[in-house]
């Protein structure tokens, strides 16, 4: 694109961008959930069922122990945390195949199927958070949280995290089919070590010291402190997983660079 | 106008890289109907890819002065599990043009009657092809890029194919691959042959044809 200056290109570039995203949200919706019964609102209504159910087991399993801790907010969080960063880099592995096709289209850039798909991805799992947070506190099974925006800014590091990380394995995996066969063991793997399950507070020092190396475990403390903050002791640092997400994404857009260059439209 | 300076085009296979395309050097001006000639395999679609700007080369330049369309051919450019009318949207959408306006155009000019609402994946070839050509002519381009398309279907569908595209755009600039040789004799003012990688260009249509009868020897 010939143009002046970087910003006069940049400008010319963002009405493009932004026709192009919304064209593959709209098809990403239709493909994937269609126009069949409730249609668009599994989007929140599938990861709103998995945390219902968990928050569930937790809850009656919780009970026993006789802690003073909100069970159903722990739960709440825990488990909507999970579902943010874990689902997104599902999602986004294996993702450009199938929209090989609309490659033939010059501005249908392999970031922008990923992005589309990560949109969709963060918004359900927003959604589902909030729809469940509002259910619970107007029955008053919760409390409201102590600090809404601690809340939201813990939850957006996670959402960051949980892109870049899909970003990077999408890269990836375009290049070796191994990402995705170890991605699912990982996940599994990964997720009693997210903080989902436990509070940092209660474990011993050293596997605290641990523990805090895994920056899901940062985001979920500082979900739970702006949520029930007042009781319990919380342990994050918040520029620990910005750090990381920082670095990740960069690796990420380096990857996509290559594999966007090499990609063949069928 | 279009420019395509030295371009280099690797794949990657199993048994390493192999070449493509090899230094092609090609220009396309305001108005020039240019058929592209080549055995199968010779890269004439990684080519049309590359004019269009939906594959990257591996070195070398493309200059776009113009608008350029996709590769117009029977296969891709379409989500097939979805339907004609959704497949018409989403590349309105990300041309900018609204879906709403064109979509009777693409009815009559597709002839799909009731089939437009179905999953592309049940159609065939024909029925794609006129889809995909519909489609096509609903964004106006300075240059049209057009991979065989025009070659299938019956006589009532070149008719149309001709018309909208010879006549209503006359004006403009087209790119056309085919082994159909009477079809590019017909339509085109200007021929080049794609030969192990390399593109000889040619001012006389006849002798382009000399040369790829030749080659194909």
């Amino acid at each position: 694109m010939a143009a002046d200056s970087t910003f006069a290109s940049l400008r010319a570039a963002w009405p493009i961008q932004r026709r192009v995203l919304g064209a593959l949200l709209m098809r990403e919706v239709l493909t994937r959930y269609g126009r069949h019964n409730i249609g668009f609102l599994w989007l929140f209504v599938e990861p709103m069922l998995f945390t219902l159910g968990v928050t569930a087991l937790w809850s009656l399993t919780g009970a026993s122990h006789g802690t003073s801790l909100p069970i159903v907010s722990f739960a709440l969080t825990g488990y909507s945390s999970v579902l943010l960063w874990r689902n997104m880099p599902s999602r986004s592995i294996g993702a450009v195949k199938p929209n090989l096709s609309l490659m033939y289209h010059r501005q249908v850039k392999v970031l922008d199927i990923l992005l589309a798909r990560l949109m969709l991805e963060g918004a359900g799992a927003t959604i589902s958070f909030t729809v469940l947070s509002l259910i619970f506190i107007s029955i008053e099974w919760i409390q409201p949280p102590e600090d809404l925006l601690l809340v939201i800014a813990g939850w957006a590091i996670l959402a960051w995290f949980g892109i870049s990380l899909a970003l990077l394995l999408a890269a990836l995996a375009e290049r070796s089919e191994i990402v995705d066969k170890l991605w699912h063991p990982a996940a599994y793997l990964i997720f009693p070590l997210s903080g989902a399950a436990f509070l940092v507070e209660i474990l011993p020092k050293n596997a605290q010291d641990f523990l805090l190396y895994v920056p899901m475990v940062h985001c979920t403390e500082m979900i739970r402190d702006g949520y029930f903050g007042s009781k319990f002791h919380a342990h994050y640092t918040p520029s620990y997983p910005i750090v990381i997400n920082a670095v990740l994404t960069l690796l990420a857009l380096a990857q996509l660079r290559k594999v966007s260059r090499e990609v063949i439209p069928e | 106008m279009i420019r395509l300076e030295n371009i280099n085009k690797f794949y990657h296979t199993r048994r390493g890289a192999r070449q493509i395309l090899n230094s092609v050097n090609l220009s396309i001006e305001h108005g020039d109907k240019i058929g592209i000639l080549g055995r199968n395999g010779a890269g004439k679609s990684t080519l049309i890819r590359i004019i269009s700007g939906a594959e990257q080369p591996s070195d070398g330049r493309v200059h776009r002065g113009m608008s350029a369309s996709w590769p117009i051919a029977y296969t891709g450019a379409f989500q097939s599990a979805l339907t004609g009318i959704d497949n018409l949207r989403f590349i309105c959408r990300i041309y900018g043009v609204d879906p709403k306006s064109r979509i009777d155009f693409v009815q009559q000019f597709s002839d799909l009657g009731e089939y437009l609402y179905e999953p592309i994946n049940t159609y065939s070839a024909g029925m794609r092809a006129r889809l995909g050509f519909a489609v096509s002519m609903s964004i106006e381009f300075d240059c049209f890029l057009i991979d065989e398309v025009v070659s299938v279907g019956d006589s009532r569908f070149h008719e149309k194919c001709r018309v909208e595209l010879f006549e209503k755009r006359a004006d403009r600039a087209l790119v056309i691959v085919s082994h159909d040789a009477g079809y590019i004799r017909e339509h085109c003012t200007r021929a080049a042959v794609l030969v192990q990688g390399q593109l000889h260009n040619f001012d006389e249509i006849d002798q382009a044809f000399e040369f790829y009868e030749s080659s194909m020897r």
